[in-house]
């Protein structure tokens, strides 16, 4: 368990205490099946450490970590359904998280949304969560306080909690800073205070006071003994760690000689480098790989509100593998990109897994005998005679008319390439 | 037949072997003994007479095939602190009167593995708070010898059944004398094993760094065949050690010669009554003169163990009864209004009085500014580091000389419990013997428990097989 707590920890450049300990949170609430929390207070296993996020006018922004510390779980309180009374979820209760605590480092939503955006592609990347927030596989705690322009002292702060999205933190801590503006300028005050972000309305409720201090009466656990780590365990733990996602970014513009913007989108998620490089590899042309994953299966994916996660790229039916034999058979001149598009298709509506085979039953390789050509060429030229003459006179545009009358011919089989080359050399015979 | 119950385990193996009688007519012996007796001494919670019978029934073939384990068909009690699966587990509590267990602690598995047949549940100290088992929801425990005396507690009923002869042996547990005070008071013996020997696993808690489940039997040879079932590393308690189990039978009858014996110098001042100084020093005498060599040793800090464990046992008692809240399991009060008088009125209904008293006070000490804590204004920070710091000062010297002498402080301790009838002190004074016993309890403990000691100061520390050897010695000797 705190393998993955000591590899996030060298990620993000933190000390890993070598001895850490657990305590006990005592409190009573009815998600708290055994009335405390296990977790670690003095210390913590992960201390300090930065991230750096990229903001969207490209600046970059270092966001200093305060610790992370193992903790577990508890259940999870259900408000609806119950008809007014509240359910309780116990099965996740116990089970070990991962507290990651920024420094107040964020002056925007926006920064905020990168950070937590940062984070999550780091813990996906190491394994330390799937990264599900609608499972809850994590969750964020959005701290916000204001301060008038140009003064030092941070305002009293509120934490909302339960906020599982991206787009809902954003929009929870705008709403909060708003809330917040207007507290102050109608001449109240801010209450420390737990919030719910609700997100069918839109707003942040409070939910419980802080501001008379909960004595939490912590003392180590004692039914767990004290993390104790060697240097050599941590060495272990770095050599085995996976290539994070700056590093995946750098190789894959240095290697497949990508753009950065490319590279950052197909390393946004393991599952999906590991699948653009598979369909590179099968397709053997890493630059068409990228376009088509990044284009069309991206594309295709959004379209029907797919993340590139590795249990949904495991689930659809278009395999990276099958993607490369088509990438491969575009490169061989075997079907044309169009036909290509109609395959794509075919193998995502799992009408068809082996690129090959459909492309054969239906008959879709790519006409590129000349001779097969040449007389469609010189019917197309036949039956429009005025355009013909348009062209030889100059007007080398209707290039595109000829074209697209023999592509439609051929059904769309014909090379486009070899269309437009025989088509000038005919006109101009 | 009418005296099965005099025999010893070791004894009763041998006769079921020669086919003298059957592990059913064992087992109905027993059943048939608690039925007529028990009603006076209130030794048992729940008696198991149908399933015991049929589990005996199961042994009795098993031994026949020549495919049983080594305690085949002995029966055997557990103190009702220990979850033993579709039986209610209440630990003598009215929180817990309607629990019945989902799932068997490991050491009842390992002895269900050893082949025992399960008696019954044994009275206690509710949630093992106590030292005379008076604090029953299911009433007072009578001592067996003398009724106008306790049995000693928590583990009461595991000690007054097995002096009655309603058992042929029974788990305890032992926090802060749990096992060994009621043991010395039925004059039956007592192990409070190495803290971490034995799984605290489906153990209910009282206080998790000082709990340990150990043997009660006749002697230290009977003793010594529970503990063998029950040593062992546990993977669901992170807080059992990895250690090989080391064969506590065949060490039960070696020599006692060139042991060390501490003899620790701060037991024997004020508080002790003489017959109990007497008795000691004729005992440590006796092993002396078997070879044994008597060392006196100072530990200076023995004042503050009590102070000590009266602050870290309730602290985290309270801390471990907080899960009976009345939400899941367990006592539930009726028609409550909000979630906090369901908190309030199920505790405060399910819990009896000593355990209420405790949880108080471990509640105050743990509370900012309090005992375990620096005050508001300093850094939470230190609260933890603090709460070590209460227990580094108390136990230093206590830990240099565990892990110079170990076991033999504790040695000259342990026999002379297990014979306490033998010599004629049944009845010892409750506090002085108890608080003695804690002394020595703590130091144990403490040498054992501690998360840090180096591999060879372990092997040192898991010395019950030589507190056994010296037991089993010294009553070979008394005979």
């Amino acid at each position: 368990m705190y393998e993955k707590a000591v590899a996030f920890g060298l990620a993000i450049g933190a000390t890993i205490n070598l001895t850490s300990v657990f305590d006990r949170k005592n409190y009573f609430y009815p998600d708290s099946p055994k009335g405390y929390q296990i977790t670690q207070l003095e210390t913590p296993i992960v201390v300090g450490g930065s991230v750096d996020i990229i903001l969207k006018d490209g600046s970059v922004k270092t966001i200093q970590v305060t610790r992370a510390h193992l903790e577990e779980d508890a259940g999870k309180s259900m408000h609806e359904d119950y008809h007014g009374k509240t359910g309780i979820d116990l099965n996740r209760a116990g089970t070990p998280l991962l507290e990651i605590v920024s420094e107040p480092d964020m002056r925007s939503a926006e920064e905020a949304v990168a950070y937590a955006r940062y984070i999550h592609q780091l813990v996906t990347y190491l394994g330390v969560s799937d990264g599900d927030m609608s499972q809850g596989s994590l969750r964020c705690d959005a701290n916000v306080s204001i301060r008038p322009m140009g003064t030092e002292a941070m305002g009293t702060r509120t934490e909302t909690k339960n906020v599982n999205s991206f787009r809902f933190l954003e929009r929870a801590i705008n709403h909060e800073v708003e809330r917040q503006i207007a507290v102050l300028e109608s001449g109240g005050r801010i209450r420390q205070e737990t919030r719910l972000y609700d997100s069918d309305k839109d707003e942040t409720r409070p939910m419980r006071s802080k501001e008379t201090a909960t004595d939490y009466r912590y003392f180590p656990e004692p039914d767990l003994l004290p993390i104790h780590i060697t240097q050599d365990y941590i060495e272990t733990v770095r050599q085995q760690m996976p290539e994070l996602p700056e590093a995946k970014i750098q190789r894959f513009v240095r290697d497949y000689d990508l753009n950065e913007a490319d590279a950052e989108v197909l390393a946004s998620t393991v599952a999906l480098a590991d699948y653009f490089e598979t369909v590179a590899r099968v397709g053997g042309d890493a630059k068409l790989a990228a376009n088509w994953v990044r284009v069309e299966l991206l594309g295709q994916m959004n379209r029907d509100s797919l993340t590139p996660s590795a249990e949904s790229l495991s689930a659809i039916s278009l395999s990276a593998n099958a993607l490369g034999m088509l990438l491969a058979r575009i490169k061989d001149g075997t079907i044309s990109g169009k036909i290509a598009k109609t395959v794509f298709a075919a193998l995502w509506h799992g009408e068809a897994t082996d690129p090959d085979t459909y492309i054969a039953t239906q008959g879709l390789t790519q006409v590129s005998n000349s001779n097969e050509l040449i007389p469609i060429v010189d019917s197309v030229i036949e039956n429009n005679p005025q355009q013909a003459a348009q062209y030889r006179e100059g007007k080398t545009k209707l290039i595109g008319f000829f074209v697209g009358q023999v592509m439609r011919q051929t059904a769309g089989k014909a090379n486009p390439q070899q269309v437009s080359d025989l088509v000038q050399q005919r006109l101009l015979d | 037949m009418s005296d099965l119950h005099h025999k010893t385990i070791s004894q009763l193996l041998r006769d079921l072997d020669n086919k003298a009688f059957s592990s059913v007519e064992l087992t109905a012996h027993y059943l048939d003994r608690i039925e007529r007796l028990d009603p006076a001494i209130n030794s048992y919670i729940t008696v198991l007479r149908e399933p015991a019978l049929a589990r005996a029934a199961a042994m009795d073939v098993a031994r026949q095939k020549g495919t049983h384990p080594p305690l085949a068909g002995i029966p055997i009690a557990h103190k009702d602190i220990i979850c033993t699966q579709g039986v209610r587990t209440s630990a003598g509590s009215r929180m817990l009167d309607n629990f019945i267990a989902p799932y068997n602690a490991t050491l009842v598995e390992q002895l269900n593995d050893a082949g025992v047949v399960t008696l019954g549940k044994t009275n206690m100290d509710e949630f093992a708070m106590g030292s005379s088992n008076e604090n029953s929801y299911y009433g007072p425990v009578n001592n067996p010898w003398r009724a106008d005396r306790v049995p000693g507690g928590s583990s009461g009923g595991s000690a007054a059944s097995l002096a009655a002869g309603l058992c042929t042996a029974a788990t305890g547990t032992d926090t802060g004398g749990s096992i060994r005070q009621p043991a010395a008071f039925c004059g039956i013996t007592g192990l409070k094993p190495t803290y971490g020997r034995v799984s605290r696993w489906g153990v209910i808690a009282y206080a998790s760094s000082l709990d340990q489940a150990g043997p009660m039997a006749q002697t230290a040879e009977d003793a010594a065949h529970l503990l063998q079932a029950m040593a062992g590393f546990d993977h669901r308690d992170s807080t059992s050690i990895n250690q090989p189990v080391p064969d506590y039978l065949a060490q039960i009858n070696g020599s006692i010669k060139g042991l060390k014996i501490g003899i620790c110098t701060e037991y024997f001042d004020a508080g002790l009554d003489d017959d109990i100084r007497t008795a000691v020093m004729a005992a440590a005498k006796t092993l002396e003169s078997m070879g044994a060599i008597l060392s006196e040793v100072s530990l200076p800090n023995t004042q503050h163990a009590i102070p000590a464990y009266y602050v870290i046992a309730p602290a985290e008692c309270s801390s471990n009864l907080s899960r009976y809240d009345g939400v899941r399991f367990g006592y539930r009060c009726a028609d409550p209004e909000s979630i906090e008088d369901l908190y309030k009125r199920s505790r405060s209904e399910g819990f009896g009085r000593e355990v209420k008293s405790r949880i108080m006070v471990g509640t105050f000490a743990l509370s900012a500014g309090r005992i375990f804590t620096p005050s508001p204004s300093t850094s939470r920070v230190s609260q933890p580091s603090r709460y070590r710091q209460v227990k580094a000062r108390v136990y230093p010297s206590a830990y240099n000389l565990s892990v110079a002498i170990s076991m033999k402080a504790v040695c000259s301790k342990w026999p002379i419990t297990s014979s306490k009838h033998r010599t004629g002190t049944l009845n010892v004074p409750t506090t002085a013997n108890n608080q003695e016993i804690h002394h020595a309890r703590l130091g144990n403990r403490h040498r054992s428990g501690d998360p840090y000691p180096a591999q060879d100061q372990i092997e040192n520390i898991f010395g019950c097989q030589h507190r056994l050897r010296c037991g089993a010695q010294y009553a070979s000797l008394r005979h």
